[in-house]
């Protein structure tokens, strides 16, 4: 680990290797030519998925699979397996890792919504020691993060909610990549506390409050799904329109509200 | 700067000097010659490269080879005992699974990862564990098939 940021830190232009599913179909298409890569994913510190009081702690080199089929997410927060197991392809998942796709924070991708509705927090080890932050300010923006360049991630941090909660993770998969169109995450707490969050509608992923306190203070499904996706810039490419993006986040947080109901 | 990678392919121990930036497909097609494992896109797409790393289906071109230092691997070459076709390699013969062929490795590479996680996959399963890998000239229904009668072959000689 100290080497790893050693050789981050050390001036020539260097980047964290985590699954290589993202950064080196980068590479092979010249959008990035860092002089050094280093393989973070052989750092035992950053592998292996254990419960710590009442916390589930993901390290941040295992894969898609190695999350999607862990006992311990299924027992906690199966919607994160279930989130997982959608991701791209099996060979995508056996490689890629949730610490690198939270660091490209794609913002199709899959675990930045699900770990914002998780109410997650990211562990990162830097120049200046380790710091634990919120994945609510951990994204912020159009493939940006806070991670400074000699960053690495190590843990992913999430509190296993109380007894009778309920989760799921709807997806509108783009058929090609398997990246989400639209993903809703949606937690409900036995008190009626709701967390909603999306993935593919905006330039990243984001919390929904207005969908959230509707449906924490009691609204339908239908009601609270309404009010999906205002106020935000939404994104348009040849997939999906803006207006058809609007309408399918309202179509997916109705699922998803149903489904934790 | 080359470095020095040791790597276990099909039974066979390679230690090699490579380019760090080689990916893993080049490093068996062109320095072992290994040119079963096929290259069909730039966008780690379609699947064609997938190959067993350390027991698990990934697809090579997205895979660095120094990556791969330290790993076992299986390749299509691998999958055959001498004469005796895998039973996918049969399954894909009998059941007209392949046209041109230039997916086959990578299917049926993929094929053995699901087979080895789940035996007796249903149909469903078969289609969903394979979405990574297309295929331009069969429609995918013989490719099913195919690996449905590897899975019973393989039941069978497991049973028998
Ligand atoms: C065909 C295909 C389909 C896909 N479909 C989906 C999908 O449906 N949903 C989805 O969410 N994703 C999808 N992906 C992306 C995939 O999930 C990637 O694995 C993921 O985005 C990046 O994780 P990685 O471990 O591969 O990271 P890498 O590609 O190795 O790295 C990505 C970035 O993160 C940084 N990084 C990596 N690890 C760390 C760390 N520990 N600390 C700090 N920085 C780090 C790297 O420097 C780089 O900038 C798909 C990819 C492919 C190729
Ligand atoms: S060559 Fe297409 S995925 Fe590897
Ligand atoms: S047989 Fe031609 S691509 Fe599959």
């Amino acid at each position: 680990m100290e080497e790893a940021i050693e050789i981050l830190q050390n001036g020539s232009y260097a980047k964290v290797l985590g699954g290589g599913h993202s950064l080196v179909p980068a590479l092979k298409l010249r959008l990035n030519a860092p002089e050094t890569l280093v393989d973070v994913t052989r750092i035992e510190s950053l592998k292996g998925i254990a419960i710590e009081d009442g916390t589930l702690v993901i390290g941040a080199a295992n894969t898609h699979h190695e999350i999607a089929t862990s006992a311990d997410v299924h027992n906690t927060l199966s919607f994160l397996a279930k989130g997982a197991s959608a991701i791209g392809d099996v060979q995508v998942r056996n490689k890629g890792t949730i610490g690198g796709s939270i660091a490209h924070a794609d913002p199709s991708a899959d675990w930045p919504a699900l770990l914002l509705a998780a109410d997650a927090s990211i562990v990162i080890q830097g120049a200046d020691g380790t710091k634990t932050v919120a994945a609510q300010d951990f994204f912020t923006g159009f493939f940006s993060t806070i991670l400074e360049e000699s960053d690495i991630i190590t843990q992913i941090r999430i509190p296993i909610p109380p007894e009778g909660t309920k989760s799921t993770y709807q997806k509108f998969v783009q058929p090609a990549s398997r990246f989400a169109i639209v993903g809703c995450a949606a937690v409900k707490e036995p008190s009626g506390a709701t967390r909603v969050a999306f993935a593919g509608v905006s330039d990243y992923a984001f919390r929904d409050e207005a969908v959230e306190s509707a449906s924490s203070s009691g609204a339908s499904a239908e009601e609270a799904a309404s009010k999906a996706a205002e106020g935000v810039s939404i994104m348009s490419d040849h997939y999906a329109s803006e207006d058809y993006r609007k309408h399918l986040a309202k179509v997916y947080a109705r699922r998803a509200l149903v489904e934790v109901s | 700067m080359e470095i020095k990678i040791s790597v276990n392919v099909n039974g066979k121990d390679y230690v090699r000097e490579v380019e760090p930036r080689t990916l893993l497909v080049h490093f068996l097609r062109d320095t072992l010659r290994l040119t079963g494992t096929h290259i069909g896109c730039d966008t780690s797409s379609c699947g064609a490269c997938t190959i067993h790393v350390d027991g698990i289906a990934v697809k090579s071109c997205t895979m660095l080879a120094v990556q791969a230092d330290g790993s076992s691997i299986t390749t299509i070459e691998g999958l055959a005992q001498g004469a005796e076709l895998h039973p996918l390699q049969e399954g894909f013969k009998e059941c007209h699974g392949l046209q041109c062929g230039f997916c086959t490795p990578g299917m049926i590479m993929t094929a053995a990862d699901l087979l080895a996680k789940n035996p007796c996959p249903s149909e469903s399963e078969i289609r969903h564990g394979l979405e990574g890998n297309f295929c331009r000239c069969t429609g995918y229904h013989n490719i099913v098939k195919a690996v449905q009668y590897a899975a019973e072959k393989m039941g069978n000689e497991v049973s028998a």
